[in-house]
Formats: structure tokens, sequence, C-alpha cells
């Protein structure tokens, strides 16, 4: 079932992708609810849940008081009961306050109650970035969610992941985080109409290159593709692999592009320090240990808050520069003086991006 | 018994001058956001001013304000510093944190500003931990701790009820009821409406001011007050009010559909800068209207003319020495 249809002539929107999915899901499944702060109000989540009240009804897209933890304690309670809640939360950020209902019983549950009980959630939040976003509006928190045993997380880059992925979590028995960014939802891909399954737990190669492998999480996939682009200037090929899921990780598609680059970069839309990266580069030291040195080299945010000046915030995230540059110095440590073309620098979705939000 | 009082003459200028500041201040970052200068979410207290001034107009400077990401009004209530607040809405290195804070996070600690938080309600239990430090200090200091509406649905606000209530602090909570989180009416948020009723019985006493009438707000903010900073414990009060603005950015949205302009209209009805405006002699408003133009235009200029933070700040304040 996985990737029934790759092709499409029809390109979408990553937003109109997530809701694409939701809203079949929705039709086939009639326990399947969306519902969370704002989601029935007329910016739908930057569009995200548009049309969804209209064609469903209030019982099953309704917004709510502004209570996370209670909230993701209903939404846990209602998928043990059979029902298959989608809980949306605008900015990944406030997911701190959904924290101990999923992680000490949401998680658990399955587990704990010896398999009695089931707990089939989706958890939607968005990863924001620039103007002004600042400390607490641009968080990427996957990695305190992929530290929980029973947990799914998912992180799509692109409008056909974003479809897929989301039918999957909607169809998965356990609780999925799914990983959205803000400044993916207009770009565009092909989308297939009909229902398809991007099956969790496997990643994908992007790119296929020869000197070194690129792995980008979220909007970093993009990044790094644009980074191979500026590679090829200076006759690097690097191969680009989107894990997709963030756990379980796919971690044997990632290890056979290092068998033939030999080489790691990973680029994450969070910070490193006991992030995905991290997990990524101990898997692979694992997998590799002994039988050959791979250079490993993470990237990802400063380790810092987020700052608000877009001054500070320009060195605050990895970006194609930066990408491409680290990925030169692997491939080429004798000559790390090399300097991409800062016209080929800045993607056109990014700074296409104004505010406030 | 500490008090404050000041001679009701001056009360009505000391009123209208700082509803007006923050008024025009709000609209000059309006005008200038479509310049992209102010790349920060600003969310404009235009039309709620009342509360604000009113509520802090019985504070000294030795007392805190705590307030939400809709903290201009609160900010400058309080005394905080215009400039640095305009600087900072610029990213610029003069702002009040230098550039990381920008709108949502506006904080002047010289002034007991205390720094804003973006969360929902975060902010509420923060300002109970200052309060009971101030209730160790035993100066007869207090805080007011501002939140929207939305705030109060948040958990720990019925928690932080309950202790500060339990512990007797000096803290005066201040819900500044707009009717809106986001574009969700509370009728569609609350079970009931009766705010008062449930926070009365953490055992506080709680009022609902209806019209946002800034004498009215004073004086109940000031009897509450006096009576906290001789240990009378803390209080709490719901002020009716009406967002003039989008929720967030500058302009409006009536054409959006969730609310109709009509409610705007009543309430410009009740707008307190033209009420105590008028209170006043024209001579004695053009005066303070011209000093309030020529103290914005001084800030967007030292805002404009600030750098921007130098890269190697990024990594300063992670942690404290
Ligand atoms: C914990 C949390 N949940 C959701 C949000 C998104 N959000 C930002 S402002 C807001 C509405 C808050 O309404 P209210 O407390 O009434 O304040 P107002 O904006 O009306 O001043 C929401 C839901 C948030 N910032 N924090
Ligand atoms: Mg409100």
């Amino acid at each position: 079932m996985q990737n029934k249809s790759t092709h499409s002539d029809r390109s979408l929107a990553y937003v109109d992708a997530l809701r694409e999915g939701m809203e079949q899901e929705m039709a086939d499944d009639p326990q399947v609810f969306v519902f969370g702060l704002d989601v029935d109000d007329h910016k739908a989540i930057q569009g995200s849940t548009k049309g969804l009240l209209e064609r469903f009804g209030p019982e099953r897209v309704f917004g709510t008081p502004l209570s996370e933890d209670a909230m993701t304690g209903v939404a846990i309670g209602a998928a043990m009961a059979g029902m298959r809640p989608i809980h949306v939360h605008i900015r990944m950020d406030f997911m701190m306050l959904a924290m101990n209902q999923l992680v000490n019983i949401g998680a658990k549950a399955h587990y704990m109650y010896g398999g009695q009980v089931k707990v089939p959630l989706v958890v939607r939040s968005m990863i924001g970035k620039s103007w002004g976003q600042g400390a607490q509006h641009s968080q990427g928190l996957h990695s305190l969610f992929m530290h929980i045993p029973g947990l799914k997380v998912v992180a799509p880059s692109n409008a056909y992941d974003a479809k897929g992925t989301m039918i999957a979590a909607i169809r998965d028995n356990n609780p999925v985080i799914f990983v959205e960014h803000r400044l993916l939802y207009y770009t565009e891909a092909p989308v297939p109409e009909e229902s398809y399954v991007v099956e969790l737990g496997k990643g994908r190669v992007c790119r296929e290159g020869d000197d070194i492998t690129i792995v980008g999480i979220s909007n970093m996939l993009m990044e790094a593709l644009r980074a191979q682009e500026i590679l090829q200037d200076a006759k690097v090929s690097a191969e680009v692999v989107d894990p997709i899921t963030l756990h379980p990780m796919d971690i044997d598609t990632i290890c056979e592009s290092i068998e033939k680059t030999g080489r790691l970069l990973i680029v994450d839309n969070a910070w490193t320090r006991c992030g995905a990266s991290a997990e990524i580069a101990a898997q692979v030291a694992e997998r590799f240990g002994g039988q050959r040195a791979i250079p490993i080299k993470r990237m990802g945010f400063a380790d810092t808050p987020c700052p608000t000046t877009p001054a500070l915030e320009d060195v605050f995230y990895a970006n194609p520069v930066t990408i491409a540059k680290a990925a030169h110095t692997m491939v080429h440590p004798e000559d790390d003086g090399w300097t991409p073309n800062p016209e080929k620098a800045t993607l056109s979705y990014q700074s296409q991006f104004k505010g406030p939000f | 018994m500490i008090t404050k009082t000041v001679p009701s003459a001056t009360d009505t200028v000391r009123l209208y001058r700082t509803l007006r500041y923050i008024r025009r201040v709000e609209e000059e970052i309006a005008r200038i956001y479509p310049s992209d200068k102010i790349k920060s979410p600003v969310h404009l207290s235009i039309g709620q001013e009342a509360i604000a001034v009113g509520a802090c107009d019985p504070l000294m400077s030795e007392d805190f304000v705590s307030a939400s990401y809709r903290g201009h009004a609160a900010y400058l209530a309080k005394g905080g510093d215009l400039k640095k607040m305009m600087a900072e809405l610029y990213g610029k290195k003069d702002g009040c944190a230098g550039g990381k804070a920008g709108s949502m996070h506006l904080i002047d600690m010289p002034n007991n500003v205390l720094g804003m938080s973006a969360v929902v309600g975060t902010t509420i239990p923060v300002a109970a931990g200052f309060a009971l430090s101030l209730k160790r200090k035993a100066e007869g200091n207090v805080i007011v701790a501002f939140m929207g509406d939305g705030a109060t649905e948040e958990g720990c606000f019925g928690e932080t009820l309950n202790f500060s209530s339990l512990h007797k602090l000096p803290i005066l909570f201040v819900c500044e009821n707009n009717d809106y989180a986001i574009h969700t009416p509370s009728s569609k948020r609350w079970a009931t409406d009766r705010l008062c009723e449930r926070v009365a019985t953490y055992g506080m006493p709680a009022v609902r001011i209806e019209d946002g009438d800034v004498l009215a707000i004073r004086e109940a903010a000031t009897r509450h007050i006096d009576n906290m900073r001789n240990g009378g414990g803390p209080a709490f009060l719901e002020c009716a009010t009406y967002r003039w603005r989008e929720h967030v950015g500058p302009g409006e949205d009536y054409e959006s559909g969730y609310r109709d302009r009509n409610e705007l209209a009543a309430w410009i009805e009740k707008d307190q800068v033209p009420r105590l405006g008028g209170m006043l002699s024209t001579d004695e408003r053009e005066a303070i209207d011209a000093e309030i133009e020529s103290t914005i235009t001084e800030a967007i200029a030292f805002a404009e003319n600030s750098h921007f933070p130098d890269t190697n700040q990024l990594m300063a304040h992670v942690y404290a020495e």
C-alpha cells in the first residue's frame, strides 16, 4: 500500500494536503474528529482545517477552551473509548502543556494496562519561524517525544508526505505526534487525489549522490535540497535523505546511503543536543562501529533560545549556505575556504514569508 | 496604613495623559507596521487602555506589574521605558531585551515591569511568585497581574488563585475580558460567564467592572491594593473591554465575519480617551497632546537610529553568570 501512487499531475500545497488527508479519513471513518483551539474559526489553522466544519459539522470539528492539559486527557480518553481524535496545536510550543497527559498516560496506557486499551490519537502541531516568532513560538521539540516509548513521531517535509503520513497516523492505533512546519505550508508537490498511505517508519532518498549523505528533518530537508544544488557548483555530489518518521526511525535507509557515501551530515530543525540528530548519529555509529570510520556532523538551532530580531535569528538557524559549506568541508577537509554563491543562498519560499503570523 | 492619595484635580490630567499616551504609541506602531521595520507580531491594546491605566494608577514605583503578550499598555502604564520598547520592536540592540524579546516578551526590570510571555497564562503563577517574595519583604508592595479572558481557562489560573489566597499574597489579578480569545467568543469557551463567582470561591474579593470606566477601575484597584498592602490578601478584577483591532497585527478584522462592527460602535461611545480629555480645558489637553507627540517622535527616532545587535549577542545570556 505504501507509496502506491507517487506520480500525480496535480500539484498541491502542504497545507491543502494535510487538510485533504484528514478530510478523506473523516469521510471514511465516523470515529475520526478534529478539535483544538481555533480549528473552527475562519483562519482554520492557516487553512489546514478549512471546510471541515462545513462538511462534517460541529460535533466532529470543534474549538476548545484554552485548556491544553485537560483537552489532551479528553483526547486520550476518547481514543481509548474507540474514537480517533486529531488534536491540533497551532504551535508546537503549546504542547508543553500537554506533556503530562501524553507522556504519563497516552504513551503508556497500552503497555501499562496490559494491552486492554489503545490510544489511536494524532496530535498535530506546527513549528514556527521568522517574523519575530521568538523563543516561545518557534521551538522544534520533536526529540522530547522521540524519547518516550509508546509515542510515534512523524515530521513530513513536503505535501506528498504530509497527506500520506496524516492518513497513516490517523489509522495508527498509537498516539502519533505529527510535526508540521509553518514555512512548509505553501510549498507544493504532486499529490494524488485518492487516499494513500506513506507508511510510518520508512524514510526516502530524495536526491541521489556519492560523496556525502545529508539527512534533513522537517523544514531542514528543503534547506538540504537547496544545499545539494549549491554543492553541485563545487562538484560535490550529495545524497539527501528524508527520514520522514523520526520514531520509529528508518535507520536502514540512512545507513544504506552512508555505505555508498561514507559521510553523514544531519541537519535538524531543532537543537542538536539529545536531539533527533544525536539519535541518528548514535545509531549510525553503532551500526558502523569497528567496521568503518564515518565522519559525522550535526547542525541545528544555535544552542540558545530563539531570538526575535532578524539580526540574530539569521545566525540561529542552519541555511543552505551553512549546510553546503559544512558538507563541502567534510568532503574536502583540505579546502574549507570554499564559499557558495550568495545569490543561491535564500530559499524563495522563505524570503516570501511575511508576518505577523 | 500605606495608601497613595493624590489630589483629584491632577487625577484627571494624569489619567488622560497615560490613556492618550498609550493610544498614540499603539497607533504609531500600527502606522509604522506596513513598512516592515517592526518584524514582530504585535497584539495591540487599542480600546483596552483604561484597564492598564486604571489598575496601575494606584501603584508606587516599587510595585510590580505582569502582563501577557498583549502587554504594551501595562508596560507603559507602569512607567516602562518607551524608547527601549520601540527599539525592541525594531529588533535593535538598545531594545529592552537587546532584540531578543520583540513585542511579545517586553520587560523593564528597572521599572518593575516583569517579562511578558507568549504562552497564554504562563505569567500568572510567576506573578504570584513575585507576590510571595513581596510578602516576605513586608514592605507593603504589591503586584498587579494582567491576563486575558482566555487565560482564565488554563489550569494554572485556578491553581494560582488557590495558592495566592491560601498564602494571602499581595496580588491583584486583573482580567482584561474582551470576550474573545483570538476569534472565539467566550460563549463558545465558557459553560457560564460567572467568572467572578468562580474566583470568589477561592476566598478573595472578585468584582466585575462593566464599561471600561477608568475611574471605576482605578477606584476598585485602589481599594483592593490598599487592603493588600496591609496584609489583606489577593483580589480579582474582571474588566469588560473590547479589542478594536485584529488579534495580532495592526489592522481591523471586522470583514472576516466572526464579529460585528456594531460591537465596536458601542465601545467607541465608551472610549475613555475622549471622555477624560473632555474633562480638561482645551489648552490643558493640547499641551498634553503635544508633549506626548514629541515623546513618541523621540522614541521612534531612537529606535530608527539604534543599531541591530552584533551577532556575538546570540550566545549572550543563555546562562546567568
Ligand atoms: C498555551 C497557549 N495556547 C494557545 C495559544 C495561542 N493563543 C495566543 S493568544 C490566544 C487567545 C488568548 O485570549 P485571551 O487570554 O482572552 O487574551 P487576548 O488575546 O484577548 O488579550 C491563543 C489561544 C498560546 N499562545 N498559548
Ligand atoms: Mg480575550
